[in-house]
């Protein structure tokens, strides 16, 4: 059972990975940073339960606002680069996130042993969860809430006239700033939420697997993120959902049995959705075509 | 209200446009026209600051519009369509109405939340008015990308008018239109400029250019060749050579017969 739950946990955290790519997917900017971001979140939250001993809650709260800042940060001199030129300078601020990380060593006395991160060894002992006799379900239902939030926020968003600029800045650009639109606000606004979701993903990672090091926020990791809603589409955020469970569940889990052979079929299975289904599983028509096939099944 | 002076864009060696003095006037059906590669998009490139300027000035109602970016110009007034449509293909027709809805009243008099997570009475209203005076109603749940080209045009030229601009720059607005077709643009030109907007027309098609606008100017290789009436400029010799006297395949006799 407690593989199963640990699996949901994943799941959930992944999506959060993957709706931070979501949102600045939809203004047209995709980013390979976002495991920086994912880091960020992580160890500012572990450092804040483990070295300051606070609460989950404000730890979380509190890693997902530093991870929100850098990315605010990030967000101007990405605005000046664009397609494959943002993916680089992306991947630049995440390995200079790792990198800084994999170099932080911050270790204080608590009893017989010494906490906190230590550099090249990883940060260990981010026992919030178990020191305070939380059970797997707790957790579980914990990460799930903020990843029913969040979905439920953007999904709210996607509504809106915010949703819609979002979109309209995603696909011309040119057309959104002439009919008034502020791109560098949107933009920045769009890296700034993708960075807090990030930032919570993170905070919940570190708590529930314990254990972090600089090797867990490689560009792997950033890869991940980005072919969430690459698979998913971006006409709703349950695509991405969808692409965790099939990823997550089904490939990397599911296909365990393959050892290393799986990330060649991950990758061929990323190649032939890109070629079968260039906007996503769930572009507007496959959707189209899903609600009438339950419409038709309901009407039987 | 508009007023450019010695107003050029020059990139590396090419001088699209070179030292461009214009006045327009409050009220005015203002008319750009000259052969492919005169200067007039760039001129209107240039006004909503998708250019910056090599050299010169732009003035719009006595304030200086140089170095401020395109949504900055938009609020004091400008909008703008483009040569080629460039709608949000994949959003519906109501919410390209939507998003543009960003003239200094919409910004300045909702709230944060109301303005971007909701949809008030009155911005319900001012849709269904821009689609009326579009004849897109029947269609605003569409997506954008499923309208016929006409209807396109159309919905571009009410996303311009969502933002209650002071100068509508119209960049070849006729491109592709039967002749019913820019019978009705004429139409709804003059409405919109009786409504108390300026336009600047660039346009190839004579028919809508000698028949809509009051004054006109031409370019040809970036600078002014010619200033007056549609009747005026019809009769310049200048003008003539510019148009009959190349091969290009844009050239048209200038009494607006095809």
């Amino acid at each position: 059972m407690s593989y199963y739950l640990g699996l949901t946990q994943l799941i959930g955290i992944h999506t959060l990975l993957g709706l931070s790519a979501y949102i600045l997917m939809l203004t047209g900017q995709l980013s390979l940073g976002q495991a920086g971001f994912f880091a960020i979140g992580a160890y500012s939250a572990g450092i804040l339960t483990v070295i300051f001993e606070l609460p989950i809650l404000p730890a979380l709260l509190a890693g997902a606002f530093i991870a929100a800042f850098f990315a605010f940060f990030v967000g101007f001199p990405a605005l000046r680069v664009k397609g494959l030129m943002l993916v680089v300078a992306t991947i630049a601020f995440g390995e200079f996130v790792r990198l800084f990380f994999f170099n932080l060593s911050w270790r204080v006395p608590r009893g017989d042993i010494e906490v906190g991160p230590d550099s090249t060894n990883g940060f260990r002992e981010i026992r919030y969860f178990v020191a305070n006799g939380w059970s797997a379900w707790e957790i579980t239902a914990f990460v799930w809430i903020f990843v029913i939030l969040v979905m439920a926020v953007l999904w709210w968003t996607d509504r809106s006239r915010a949703g819609a600029v979002l979109r309209a800045v995603g696909e011309d650009e040119l057309a959104a700033q002439s009919v008034g639109i502020n791109l560098t606000a949107v933009k920045v606004a769009a890296m700034t939420a993708g960075g807090f979701i990030a930032g919570i993903g993170g905070a919940l990672y570190a708590h529930t697997a314990t254990y972090i090091d600089h090797l867990t926020f490689t560009v792997l990791l950033a890869t991940f993120a980005i072919s969430y809603p690459i698979l998913g589409g971006l006409s709703s955020v349950f695509g991405t959902l969808v692409a965790v469970i099939f990823i997550q569940g089904v490939l990397v889990e599911g296909l365990r049995f393959l050892g290393d052979w799986r990330n060649i079929v991950f990758g061929l299975l990323i190649i032939a959705a890109m070629n079968l289904k260039p906007s996503g599983l769930f572009d507007p028509r496959t959707s189209q075509l899903l609600k009438r096939a339950v419409g038709l099944g309901g009407g039987e | 209200m508009l007023e450019l002076r010695g107003l050029s864009k020059h990139f590396g060696g090419v001088k699209a446009l070179d030292g461009l003095d214009l006045t327009v006037n409050e009220g005015d059906i203002f008319g750009l026209i000259g052969p492919n590669g005169s200067g007039k998009s760039t001129t209107i490139n240039l006004i909503c600051g998708v250019y910056g300027v090599t050299a010169g000035t732009v003035h719009f109602q006595g304030d200086l519009m140089n170095g401020k970016p395109p949504h900055q110009r938009l609020r004091a007034g400008i909008a703008r369509t483009f040569q080629n449509i460039r709608l949000f293909p994949n959003l519906t027709v109501w919410q390209n109405l939507w998003v543009a809805q960003n003239s200094p009243r919409d910004v300045s008099a909702q709230g944060f939340m109301p303005r971007w997570f909701g949809a008030t009475r009155r911005t319900r209203e001012e849709i269904a008015g821009l689609l009326e005076l579009a004849d897109l109603g029947h269609k605003s749940d569409e997506l954008a990308s499923n309208l016929a080209f006409g209807e396109q045009r159309r919905l571009e030229f009410a996303r311009a008018a969502a933002a209650r601009p002071r100068l509508l720059l119209l960049d070849e607005p006729a491109a592709g239109m039967s002749r019913a077709e820019i019978d009705d643009l004429s139409l709804r030109i003059r409405r919109v400029r009786d409504s108390g907007v300026t336009i600047l027309l660039v346009e190839h098609v004579m028919e809508l250019v000698m028949g809509v606008t009051e004054q006109i100017v031409v370019l040809n290789f970036g600078h002014k060749i010619a200033f007056g009436t549609p009747g005026e400029v019809q009769r310049n010799k200048d003008v003539q050579a510019a148009y009959l006297g190349t091969s290009s395949s844009e050239s048209q006799p200038l009494d607006g017969s095809v």
